[in-house]
This record gives C-alpha cells, structure tokens and sequence, in this order.
C-alpha cells in the first residue's frame, strides 16, 4: 500500500508539540540560576528546595489521604452497584445516574456539592473533597467492573446455587474473585484521577487543607519558579512511571492468557 | 403429593421473590442512596437557586424571580458565552485537523510501533492537567523561550501568553489526546479494502478521502470534537492561567460568581446555560449515531 508521505508533517509536529513543552520543563528544573529564561548549568538545587517545601509536604499528604479514603469507599459503592446493575436490575434510568458523573462537567458538579455542604450545613476539610471524589469514583468503579461482568461466566454462581450455596457464599467465593481484576482497576482509576483532580477540590476543600494540585495552582499563578518546575517534572516522572507500568502489565496479562 | 408440592413451589416462589429484592437492597441500596445524596441533590441545587434572589450579602433570598435568566441576556454576559462558544469551537477544529491525520497513520503503522505511538498520544494526558497548563507558560511567557527563537529568525518579539492564541494553544494541548482515540478507533476498524476498491475504480485519493473514508469515521470525528468540545468550553483554568485577567470564558463568570461576587443564584444560571449547551450537543450526537 502507498504510504501517504505528506501526512507525516502533521503526525511529526503533534508529537513535537505534545512533548516540546514536556522537554523544556524538565530541562529548566535543572537549571543552576533562578531566572526562567536562560540556562546558566546544571544544578539539582531546586530539587533540595521541593523537599524541604512545607506546604507542599502537607498538599501531598493531604492528596494521598484523600485519594485513599476516597478509592475504598468508591470499590465498596461501585462493586456493589455494578453487581446490582448488572444481576438485578434492568433499569434505564439507573444507567444513566451512572454514567453522570462521568459525563457532568467538573466545575457542575463542584459547585453542587458546595451548595449542598454549605445547605446541610457541613464543615468544609478533607472529608467534603473526599466525599466528593467518591461521587465520580464510584462511578468509574461500576463502569469497569460492569465491563468484566458482562464478560464473567454466569453458570458458575448458577451451579454454586444449585450446590446448595447461599447467596452471601456464592458473592464472596465465587462472584467477587472472578470480578477481583476488574475492581483492582477500576480501584486504580480512581485513585489516579483523585491524586489528579483539581476543580471539585478547588470548590470542595477548606483553605487551611488544600490538596497538592490546589497548592500547585496557588504557585503557578505567581508565575514561573524554578521550584514549581522541579515539582513538575517529579509528578512527570511519577505519571509516567505508572502509565508505562501499567501497559507492560496488561501485556504480561493479555500474553499469559 | 401434588398439593404438597404445589405448596411448597408457591413458598419457594415467595422465597425467591423475597431474596431477589434483598439483593437489589443490598446491591443497589448504598450506591444509590450515595449517587442520589452527593450527585442528584446537589443537581437539584444548581438547578433549584436559577429561580432564586441573591441574598444582600451573599446568600440566597427563596424569592422566585426571572431575573438571573433575563441577565443571562445581557450582552455583558452573552458576549462571554459566545467567546466561550467560539475559543472551544477553534480548539476542537484545530484538533481535529492535528489529530486525524495523526490517527490516520497511528493505525497504519506496524503492530508493534503502534502501541508505542498511542501510548506516547496518551502519556502526556495522564500527567497532571495544571502541570500541562504551567509548562505552556514556561514555554510562552515574557522573553522566553519562543520568543528568544522567534526574534532570532527576525520575527518578533511578541507578546505570546496571555491572549486568545495561548488560550486556544494550551485547550488543544490538554484536548489533543481525546480527538486522536476515538479518531484512531474509528479509522481502524476501517476495511482497507474499501479504499483499494474506491482507488481501482479510478478514484483520486481526495476523492477516495472525502466520499468513503471521511463518512465511514463519522462516528469517531463525532465523538473525538464532542471530548474536546466539552471540557474546553466548561474550563477555567486555561483562561485564567494563560489567557490572562483580560479574556474569561463561561467557566471563570461562574467560578466568580460563588467564589467572589458570591451571586449563588446566578451562577446557577450560568451553569445551566453550560448545561443546555452541552445537552443540545449530545443529542445531536445520538441523532447523527442514529441516522449512520
């Protein structure tokens, strides 16, 4: 087959600029003087400054509290719920409040949940964000576990029946390891999109508990720093470390199968 | 004998029928009472204080009134939703127009080169958004770096952050992967054959482009401009942080109006007008999904 050679200008500039802006970031945090502009050498310096940052020691412990608290409660909600979903119910409308949280713009559903705390009238903190991050985590949740039932076997939670199990036996040895890949995924989805989320923090937190991407926002609308670059390019680092793992294993998986 | 059983069957029917809905309780109860107390009552909310006065010092007054709509209708306000209309509408084109030809060859390339192609689309999407965001500025602001380049080969300098061009820039560079998925998804499912066939009968390769590969990835460039519509035209942080204090879009008025002009019943309203938007976009998307 003739290969198009002239569509190869735009597929090279998209990965140009994907990744330019990526490099110059990187290259900037090692940057031996302060200004944002000109490289005067390498120097590790601003990475010593990132880890004696207090505020930002305290964001990240309060992303990872959150992220974690947030990542049980949606397994447990969204387990349940795609299980239901899917065995008992063949409700239209349950699918669709499902699906909401997916498709409902972030800043919709940050200013609801504000309505709503500040209505019940519940003090904001770490608790509100985590509550909130439960809403669209439960919702990933039961979507990708909804995935891995459709394709479960159903005749064996029949003959676990028909064995004279009870229904609680039945969900816990047989329904619950067989969905065990699916919740594990849908468990690390929500956990990367709550480290991750911004807008719904940003309306849901306290001012004294700021989580790390609210504490990344209120530094870079200060502008450029060669700290801010630093902590970048660790998150960077971070990302892509589990982005690249996480295909290495699903192709481990997908060969042994 | 028979009636015995005939008893005991009615007995195991009720059984039956009485565990069925202990699991629909037990499965659906605490997920539902959860989506229901933290997504459709806080809904409710938005969709409840668009009818309602604002309080003097904040606050809501439950007075109904027609007056958040009707300063929905105040040019002050429209002018900002249709610049919103009109930024996110340049993004997705632009997009598109990048990301297809990307996709185009993404799902021609061999197996292997492939993946390593889709996971470097992706790599960028799953690392912090406003880490995104902040590297554009690096790259745009003052006498950077682009404009230490641009002024080398006898072009500017010019101002480069904070306008509509770095605000459309950095939509497109958080949005460009969610064009090229469903683009390449599309494309790859496309039989080659197809094409071959179109060529052999004498086709131009523009011809063969536009009447059988373009209508036969509808459904992805649908859905790729909707993923890229959507966020883009609801964001608030791109404007802010690129676009500087001079041009917002719908997102920064509404993110203003509780954060501090503290007008809850008005950015209500502005959120809805978000809402109505998107709703009319996505039913026209089920309307072109049903019509191929």
């Amino acid at each position: 087959m003739r290969k198009p050679r002239l569509l190869y200008v735009p597929f090279w500039a998209t990965y140009l600029f994907l990744y330019a802006p990526i490099v110059v970031l990187v290259a900037m945090s090692f940057n031996s003087g302060g200004s944002p502009y000109s490289f005067d050498g390498f120097s590790l310096k601003w990475y010593g400054e990132l880890a004696g940052n207090a505020e930002i020691r305290h964001g990240l412990v309060n992303t990872l509290i959150v992220a974690a608290g947030a990542t049980a409660l949606s397994t447990v909600l969204g387990t349940l719920l795609a299980v239901g979903m899917a065995r008992h119910s063949r409700s239209k409308a349950l699918d669709a409040i499902g699906v909401l949280p997916a498709v409902l713009p972030d800043l919709v559903l940050g200013i609801g949940l504000l309505m709503f705390y500040v209505w019940v009238k519940m003090e904001l903190g770490l608790h509100s964000v985590l509550l909130a991050h439960a809403v669209f985590g439960t919702a990933f949740v039961a979507a990708v576990v909804r995935t891995r039932l459709a394709h479960a076997d159903t005749s064996l939670e029949e003959a676990s029946r028909d064995l004279g199990a009870t229904p609680v036996t039945t969900f816990f040895r047989i329904t619950l390891p067989q969905l065990a890949p699916g919740i594990a995924a849908g468990a690390l989805l929500a956990f990367t999109l709550s480290v991750d989320e911004f807008v719904i923090a940003f309306f849901t937190s306290a001012p004294t508990e700021p989580t790390l991407p609210i504490v990344i926002y209120s530094m870079v609308r200060f502008g450029v720093t060669p700290e801010i670059n630093a902590l970048a390019t660790v998150l960077l680092a971070v990302s892509f470390t589990v982005v690249i793992a996480a295909q290495r294993m699903t192709r481990l998986t997908e060969s042994l199968s | 004998m028979t009636g015995s059983t005939v008893v005991s069957g009615a007995a195991a029917a009720s059984r039956s029928r009485r565990s069925r809905a202990l699991g629909r309780l037990v499965f659906l109860g605490p997920g539902l009472a959860y989506l229901v107390a933290f997504l459709l009552i806080p809904l409710a909310l938005v969709l409840g204080y668009t009818v309602f006065r604002r309080g003097r010092f904040g606050g809501v007054v439950y007075e109904v009134t027609g007056e958040n709509f009707t300063r929905l209708l105040d040019p002050l306000y429209l002018e900002v939703v249709l610049g919103s209309l009109k930024l996110a509408t340049i993004a997705t084109v632009i997009a598109l127009l990048a990301g297809y030809p990307t996709a185009y060859l993404i799902a021609r390339l061999p197996r292997r080169w492939k993946t390593v192609a889709l996971v470097a689309i992706v790599l960028p999407f799953w690392t912090n958004f406003l880490v995104r965001v902040y590297a554009w500025i690096v790259l745009l602001s003052g006498p950077g770096l682009l404009n230490g380049a641009l002024e080398k080969i006898g072009l500017g300098p010019y101002e480069l952050l904070y306008g509509q061009g770095a605000i459309v820039t950095g939509l497109v560079y958080s949005y460009l992967p969610l064009m090229v998925l469903p683009l390449y998804a599309a494309i790859e499912r496309l039989d080659p054959q197809l094409r071959e066939a179109s060529a052999n009968l004498g086709a131009s390769p523009a011809r063969t482009f536009f009447s059988v590969t373009l209508p036969l990835t509808r459904s992805g460039v649908v859905t790729g401009c909707l993923f890229v519509f959507v966020p883009s035209f609801g964001n608030f942080i791109v404007p802010e942080l690129l676009g500087g204090g001079r041009s917002i879009m719908v997102g920064n008025l509404i993110r203003d109006q509780f954060l501090k002009a503290r007008d809850w019943p008005f950015g209500s309203t502005l959120a809805l007008a978000l809402l109505a938007v998107l709703i009319v976009l996505l039913l026209l998307q089920a309307w072109s999904a049903r019509r191929a």
